[in-house]
């Protein structure tokens, strides 16, 4: 028979090995990559504060504000996030310089949702051989969906030749006999996006019937919009930015030219291109989008967006709701967040990947209802769906279903 | 036209010997050196990195020195010598295979004969005409890479990507050689080579005769100099040093893209001839630190009025030291000097 001394010492030794065990266990499950401990989580990022791309770096304050909310909500698992986000001036070997730095000088455990093509570009070598998550790069290029290769680097936005295959889908469907005319800006947007446009249409690329491209540096590109319409073409598609689709737009309407009329996604702001064009101009045009407007009436009392809208009251008041950037950013944290929240306590790198690429359903706050993103070990590509809309009156309508722009279905 | 030729027309005023001014004293070389040598094995990869690009961007900087505070030419074409150097070097290793160290002569060699066909047009502009015709080299350059045509070799808009080469010897003084100190070792001693050359380039007959068209041409010409041959020399000297260092900065970002080398690079390497003292060869590397490092430091002041810091600081050393670090290094060398007399 145990002493009541001897059984107290058993019960606490127990008592101890039972904390030890459980305690034990829990250390066992915190796993953690340079860039992350019990209380930080550190994420880089590299945007064009500066230089000629500069307008997007509103993309980089918005996601600050936005971890900020996180961390004054209590952090992701009672980590708070340390958001470096350095200026590249939309020049690769600066970004270059700047992904070093984040890597191997501030030890990041990520880089999140770096800005332009040709940065990314520069980067994303180095960021696979150092096994650095290059996570939803800011970028609509489509070599971003490449698991195989670079295992290390995720997309986020629709690329650019998916958008293309909705239309050329729509075209297919709704206008099988349409002669389409094409204008497109002559760098990788616009080569991606009518690389995308002609597979699409596959069998039936001759269907276009007109291609102009103009350069970024031309003041004005009603040249090729005459030329396009001396060609017959019935449908009129535009591969443009901002200014230059205004442009377009506005010179459809004097020259009297009325083609089916599509505008690339990046163009389709109400406040940027529609409005300079004229309303009465654009009347009809169509588009495809996967993020809410946020100078659309429509949205004012979507729960999301409610959500959105009272974030930039209280954590981001300079952020302006109708300039799409701000969507974009918000969009992109959100998901950054919720892949933080999955990998719970093994903030590894290779669990970072892994589990960025187990999203499923996940519906950020500002994308349009029954968009959502899905990602697999073998699909790289966050977003892939859009919806068609056409311009009526002073804002967009939504129509048709969600449409994927996967070529297989 | 006037404020730019007074640049050129002021700075040799300054010094009264320009052979000796254009050089440091060996002994402050040597110090140097051993800091250039010493400092890759103390410091982190990342570091080591940047200081690849410095020397890079230093070489680029000298050779528009030899140009500008040599010749008396101005040039804000710099980029696109650069751009064919990085171009050059990127499509023979990674289109035909060719040794990464091999590529550097060629790049050095194909822009050493662009820079002097271009020199040829060019020697009918002066000053400010002469900036504006490599000014609208340089704008070209970029549209010019992007061309359907080349495509297949260039990578078009996508840009190249370079592999990086690995170091051929395992370890030195106890350390073990990474990737990045190889290459800046690499970097180090072609950048050695090329400055011994040029110091002595502008100590010799063509140096002379360079510095006498910067001067007067009429009189340099009276004296028997061909100013034609020599100012396109020049140009091709300073291209071909800048095609080397494209070259070297390619192999180091292991990336070229058309969007890499704009206009705003060409200005870049124009401040920083001019923060580091025209003419004055040694600040090629002081311009090259101040357009890497100092475009950081105004942005960790404030993110989103970077350029306006930067632009305040390129103001406070135009004003307080408008011979850059010459002035700088010449005030040094007047204090240490009373100094030992004390």
């Amino acid at each position: 028979m145990l002493s009541r001394r001897e059984l107290r010492i058993a019960a606490f030794a127990t008592a101890v090995i039972a904390f030890a065990a459980t305690t034990g266990s829990a250390l066992a499950q915190k796993k953690y990559d340079t860039g992350a401990t019990d209380t930080e989580i550190k994420i880089g990022n590299i945007m064009p504060y500066s230089g000629p791309a500069s307008a997007y770096g509103v993309i980089g304050k918005t996601e600050e504000a936005y971890f900020n909310k996180i961390n004054a909500e209590g952090g992701i698992n009672g980590r708070k996030i340390t958001f470096i986000s350095y200026d590249d001036a939309y020049s690769p070997p600066k970004a270059v310089e700047q992904a070093r730095k984040l890597v191997e000088s501030d030890e990041v455990l990520l880089i999140f949702n770096s800005l332009g093509t040709p940065s990314n570009s520069a980067i994303e070598k180095y960021m696979n051989a150092k096994k650095v998550p290059q996570l939803f790069v800011a970028t609509g290029a489509t070599k971003w969906n490449d698991p195989k290769d670079f295992p290390w680097t995720m997309g986020w936005q629709p690329s650019y030749q998916s958008e293309a295959r909705i239309y050329a889908k729509y075209l297919i469907r709704q206008k099988p006999d349409a002669k389409i005319a094409v204008l497109y800006q002559n760098d990788d947007f616009g080569k991606d996006y009518l690389k995308g446009l002609k597979d699409g249409l596959g069998a039936k690329t001759s269907m276009i019937t007109a291609e102009e491209s103009y350069e970024t540096s031309e003041p004005a590109i009603d040249g090729h919009i005459v030329k396009l319409k001396a060609s017959g073409a019935d449908v009129f598609v535009s591969i443009t930015t901002p200014k230059f689709a205004a442009q377009a737009i506005k010179k459809l309407a004097e020259i009297e030219w009325k083609p089916l009329h599509i505008v690339a996604n990046v163009s389709a702001s109400v406040g940027g291109v529609m409005k300079p064009a004229g309303f009465e101009n654009a009347q009809g045009i169509l588009s495809a989008a996967y993020a809410k407007d946020g100078a659309d009436p429509q949205w004012d009392n979507d729960p999301g967006m409610k959500k959105f809208y009272a974030f930039l009251a209280k954590y981001f008041p300079e952020g302006n709701k109708l300039d799409g950037s701000v969507v974009y950013g918000y969009g992109a944290a959100q998901t950054m967040v919720r892949v933080l929240e999955m990998c719970g306590d093994d903030l590894t790198r290779e669990n970072i990947m892994k589990q960025a690429a187990s999203l499923k359903d996940f519906t950020p706050d500002t994308l349009l209802p029954g968009i959502k993103i899905n990602t697999s070990a073998t699909n790289f590509a966050p977003i892939e769906q859009l919806q068609m809309m056409r311009f009526k009156g002073e804002k967009w309508d939504l129509f048709g279903d969600i449409i994927s722009g996967d070529l297989s279905n | 036209m006037s404020a730019v030729q007074e640049v050129v027309t002021e700075a040799p005023t300054l010094d009264a010997v320009p052979k000796k001014a254009m050089t440091l004293g060996n002994g402050t070389s040597l110090i140097i050196l051993a800091l250039l040598i010493i400092v890759p094995l103390l410091v982190k990869n990342f570091i080591i990195f940047q200081l690849t690009m410095l020397l890079i961007y230093a070489l680029a900087v000298l050779a528009l020195n030899i140009l500008t505070g040599g010749s008396g030419q101005f040039s804000l074409g710099q980029s696109a010598f650069y751009a064919v150097g990085a171009y050059t070097s990127a499509i023979l290793m990674e289109h035909a295979d060719i040794n990464y160290a091999l590529t550097l002569p060629i790049a050095g060699i194909i822009c050493f004969a662009f820079g002097f066909l271009f020199g040829l047009p060019a020697l009918r502009l002066s000053g400010v005409y002469l900036a504006l015709a490599t000014f609208a080299l340089a704008t070209a350059m970029p549209q010019l890479l992007k061309l359907g045509v080349f495509e297949h070799w260039t990578g078009g808009v996508q840009g190249l990507v370079v592999t990086k080469p690995d170091s051929p010897i395992a370890a030195l003084f106890g350390h073990k050689i990474s990737q990045d100190m190889w290459l800046y070792y690499f970097t180090l001693a072609i950048s050695i080579a090329i400055y011994i050359f040029s110091v002595n380039l502008l100590k010799s007959r063509s140096g002379r005769a360079f510095m006498a068209i910067r001067d007067n041409e009429i009189a340099a010409s009276a004296m028997g100099i061909d100013v034609a041959l020599y100012k396109t020399l020049a140009f091709g000297v300073s291209a071909g040093i800048t095609g080397v260092a494209g070259a070297l900065g390619a192999i180091a970002v292991q990336f070229v893209a058309p969007d890499s080398y704009t206009i705003t690079f060409a200005i870049q390497l124009f401040l920083g001839m001019v923060v580091g003292g025209v003419g004055w060869l040694p600040g090629s590397i002081v311009g090259a630190a101040f357009i890497i490092f100092v475009p950081n430091i105004a942005e960790g002041i404030s993110k989103g009025l970077s350029g306006a810091v930067f632009g305040v600081l390129l103001f406070l050393v135009i004003y307080l030291v408008p011979h850059g670090a010459r002035q700088v290094a010449m005030v040094a060398q007047n204090l240490i000097g009373k100094l030992k007399k004390n």
